[in-house]
């Protein structure tokens, strides 16, 4: 007997439909996979027989052939299991074939017969409803994930029995309750433990407000990376389809177990990340940890450490907002809309600046800075300088707290949203000069001291052009419909100072 | 043969010049004060280096066709003075073995012209602390707009600084090279180089095309001293060549102040030796020009700076104080976002500066 049942290869993140056909016949008994299926799809076979027999369902004695269509398509990983297992079961009439139409079957499975927990339950889910699909049957664990999908009942099963009754009874079991851990949420990172740093916190709502990439500059141990773990905080919190864009990577990458993720990503690699651990790749491609900061925060502490090649390779998903990988004759494209947030001690040494603690020669200082320049730099609006708070300021109370920083970060956002109604981005981070020249305008007081700081050397027509993005960010922050001459100044001393400019001050 | 009026530059001397271009690498294996062995005649100088090449380069020498040096010189934009000319540099000549020929890239008139109204020199160590690049471009501004010619080694740390600052203060400035005069040495300063010999001058002893060899600092140093009315140190190591040009400066009876250092600085060694041993204790570029024209006849000029308000003026105060930045803002009572601003329109006044680290100094 012929069963055939509708599952989901992941690749990349993306869910491609996978038909799995089992075809039952008399002859000696054999079970034979085909389908350009990987190692870990063809170990499957001794999962599925265990698995059905632990399960008190009877393994056919026959000649078993399963076919993985598109045969063209590579099958990759164990996700396979379960839906191989119920298609045996509906071949063998232990199972009635003609209700598994409806049903797409995901998971891996146990040799007694359990689900496994399985990566990716929501862009199966997604594949599910796009190929119309009316029901899903997935681990236990993973049904809140894949219920965020609407249109599409899921099932959450512990078992490859109640996969099973799933199919034959038509009955789908209710959802499990949220798992009690995520209820006691641990309280996120707040401005409020911040004491002192008032020019970093400035810093850090102008780069939330206009999605400008910052660079944290200080001695180690002032804060750099205390301060950049808040930034989420202060983004406008995510729409319900950036949640499940953000949820989706997280699943795919098995870093995420239970419904739908809210916050904001955080992602600091650690400065050894490989170009490929950074943006994604291998064998099955997997996303990097550009991808994983999708809509969030990725933070390079140590930038001056960082393998060059690592950091290149993040010029294209820094450019685009995505990155494509190529493997075979198939192209991934992984979404990398993320801020980035670096931060570097100010010299080998680190204390450059503080009293005389610093031992570093000017050589020194350049070679530093190299390190650190290039095209990363480039897309660095902005540069603050984080010092020591005094014993003063540890006493005192916080400057601000997140939630009145995210209410005006979302204030500022709702600005630029309406004065770049039409344009494709959206943030002043992202306006190029042609939409600067477009969209911004600004008062003659500020139009001369901008002459003034490009007459003097202190900008290259690189650095004016984002002063002119920073400083328009800097006015939707304060409510001015044109910028300032005050805008531009605050601008002008959170500007990137280049290698040139750094050899002649030091 | 009659030269033409514009060739100042005799056919020996430029043979001369030829020679220590073709001896570069032999000189470099030379032990001992290399001004010594740059006083021996030609023949002398070819039996004392040249080794199994003497005869060779003997041959050469002979040959050597001042028309086609004239011509390279010229090609490269450089021109020659040699010291038969009457135009030569007169206290060059106080040094032991003065140049036989000066390469100027930039204008020989500009550059005699530089060099004839007591130029200072400011020289320092490579590895000078912020400190000490601070005050070479505060000594090299405050002088060049004083009306005084600021002559410098291009290297870099204090050298490079003290152009910068002649510069900054909109005047010409005077690099004597180690290597060729058409060559930037170090490569890095390229661009200084280029905004040097726009207004002021390079100078080198050495023919165009010459690269930079261990010898030549020393030998360079010398010049850089013979030009100078004074020969004022920055900041120098124990071991620095900065001190090696104030023994010649002193040798050829000049002037020579030193910047007092921190005792404990290493970079400050050779500075605060010099002074113990009786320099002229150079604070600021009016101590500098009192040595030289007497107290009180030349001043300093400030620079104009435009008014400061009052919360700017208490900015300024903390920050000349060596608060930090956010201790600043504090001390004169201004909140962070309004700060920022205010310490920028600081820097674009020319008020403060940022250091290593971001950190705010005062302008010197």
């Amino acid at each position: 007997m012929l069963a055939r049942i509708a599952t989901f290869a992941i690749d990349g993140i993306d869910p491609r439909p996978v038909w799995v056909e089992v075809d039952i016949r008399a002859g000696l008994p054999t079970f034979t996979i085909v389908g350009l299926a990987d190692a870990a799809v063809r170990e499957s076979r001794e999962r599925i027989r265990s698995a059905i027999l632990n399960s008190g369902f009877e393994f056919p004695q026959k000649r078993i052939t399963a076919n993985l269509a598109p045969a063209s398509l590579p099958k990759v990983g164990p996700g396979f299991d379960a839906a191989l297992a119920v298609g045996v079961l509906a071949a063998s009439g232990q199972v009635p074939v003609d209700a598994l139409a409806d049903y797409a079957v995901f998971g891996e499975l146990s040799l007694g017969g359990e689900l496994r927990d399985s990566p990716g339950a929501l862009a199966v889910a997604e594949g599910a409803q796009r190929a119309g699909l009316r029901r899903l049957i997935v681990p236990r664990e993973r049904a809140r994930e894949a219920a965020l999908v609407a249109g599409l009942e899921v099932a959450g099963v512990p078992s490859l029995p109640a996969a099973a009754a799933v199919v034959r009874l038509g009955r789908v079991p209710p959802l499990p309750a949220e798992a009690a851990h995520r209820t006691a949420d641990r309280r996120a990172p707040d401005l409020a433990d911040v004491r002192g740093q008032a020019a970093p916190l400035v810093a850090l709502q102008i780069a939330a407000a206009g999605a400008h990439n910052l660079l944290l500059e200080g001695p180690p141990g002032t804060g750099k990376t205390m301060l950049a773990r808040r930034l989420p905080s202060i983004l406008p919190e995510m729409t319900r389809a950036e949640a499940i864009a953000v949820t989706r990577i997280h699943s795919v990458a098995g870093l995420h177990a239970d419904g739908l993720i809210t916050a904001r990503p955080f992602r600091a690699p650690h400065h050894t990340i490989s170009p490929a651990g950074l943006v994604g790749g291998g064998v099955p491609p997997r996303p990097g940890e550009a991808s994983l900061a999708h809509h969030g925060v990725l933070f390079l502490d140590e930038l001056s450490e960082f393998q060059r090649s690592s950091l290149d390779a993040l010029r294209q998903p820094l450019e685009d907002g995505r990155v494509t990988i190529v493997r075979g004759q198939r192209a991934l494209i992984f979404p990398t809309g993320f801020m980035l947030v670096a931060a570097t001690n100010p010299c080998p040494c680190g204390f450059a600046g503080v009293g005389d603690r610093c031992e570093c020669a000017e050589a020194d200082l350049r070679r530093h800075r190299r390190r650190l320049s290039g095209p990363l730099l480039d897309r660095m609006d902005l540069l603050v300088n984080v010092e020591r708070p005094s014993e003063h300021e540890l006493r005192s109370p916080p400057g601000i707290d997140s939630a009145r920083a995210r209410a005006r970060v979302a204030e500022a956002r709702e600005r630029q949203r309406a004065r770049h109604r039409g344009a494709e981005r959206r943030c002043n981070g992202e306006l190029d000069p042609r939409q600067v020249r477009r969209y911004v305008r600004m008062r003659p007081e500020a139009e001369m001291v901008l002459a003034r700081a490009y007459a003097t050397g202190t900008l290259s027509a690189r650095g004016r052009h984002r002063i002119v993005r920073v400083a328009r960010t800097i006015a939707d922050l304060e409510h001015h419909d044109q910028i300032e001459s005050s805008d531009v100044l605050t601008a002008l001393s959170l500007r990137q100072r280049g290698a040139s400019e750094v050899a002649a001050a030091a | 043969m009659t030269a033409p009026t514009d060739q100042r530059s005799c056919e020996r001397c430029l043979a001369r010049s030829w020679l220590l271009g073709r001896l570069a690498g032999h000189l470099d294996v030379v032990r001992g004060r290399i001004d010594a062995v740059l006083g021996f005649a030609d023949g002398e100088l070819v039996a004392a280096v040249a080794g199994a090449q003497r005869r060779e380069i003997e041959r050469e020498l002979a040959a050597v066709d001042p028309v086609a040096a004239r011509q390279r010189a010229r090609a490269a934009g450089i021109e020659t003075i040699c010291r038969c000319d009457r135009g030569y540099p007169a206290p060059l000549r106080d040094l032991r073995n003065p140049p036989a020929v000066l390469h100027v890239a930039g204008g020989l008139d500009r550059f005699l012209t530089l060099v004839a109204a007591d130029p200072v020199a400011i020289v320092g160590a490579r590895k000078a602390s912020p400190y000490g690049l601070d005050v070479a471009r505060a000594l090299g501004r405050g002088l060049a707009g004083a009306g005084v010619a600021v002559i410098s080694g291009m290297a870099l740390g204090a050298d490079s600084a003290a152009h910068s600052g002649a510069l900054d203060a909109g005047q010409a400035t005077v690099a004597v090279l180690p290597g060729a005069a058409d060559r930037p040495y170090p490569a890095r300063r390229r661009s200084l180089y280029a905004r040097i010999v726009a207004t002021g001058a390079a100078v080198s002893e050495l023919p165009p095309g010459a690269s930079a060899r261990r010898w030549m600092f020393p030998a360079r140093n010398r010049i850089i001293a013979g030009l100078a009315a004074m020969t004022v140190v920055v900041e120098a190591g124990r071991r620095s060549g900065a001190l090696l040009t104030a023994a010649h400066a002193q040798a050829a009876g000049r002037e020579v102040g030193a910047v007092p250092g921190r005792v404990t600085a290493p970079q400050a060694a050779g500075t605060n030796e010099l002074l113990a041993r009786g320099a002229q204790v150079v604070r600021g570029p009016q101590d500098v020009l009192d040595r030289l024209f007497g107290a009180g006849v030349r001043a300093a000029t400030r620079e104009p700076r435009s008014e400061l308000s009052g919360e700017l003026r208490a900015l300024l105060s903390a920050i000349a104080d060596g608060a930090d930045t956010a201790a600043a803002m504090a001390r004169a009572g201004v909140p962070a976002e309004r700060g920022l601003a205010a310490l920028a329109s600081l820097e674009l006044g020319g008020h403060v500066t940022r250091g290593a680290g971001g950190r705010f100094r005062i302008v010197p």
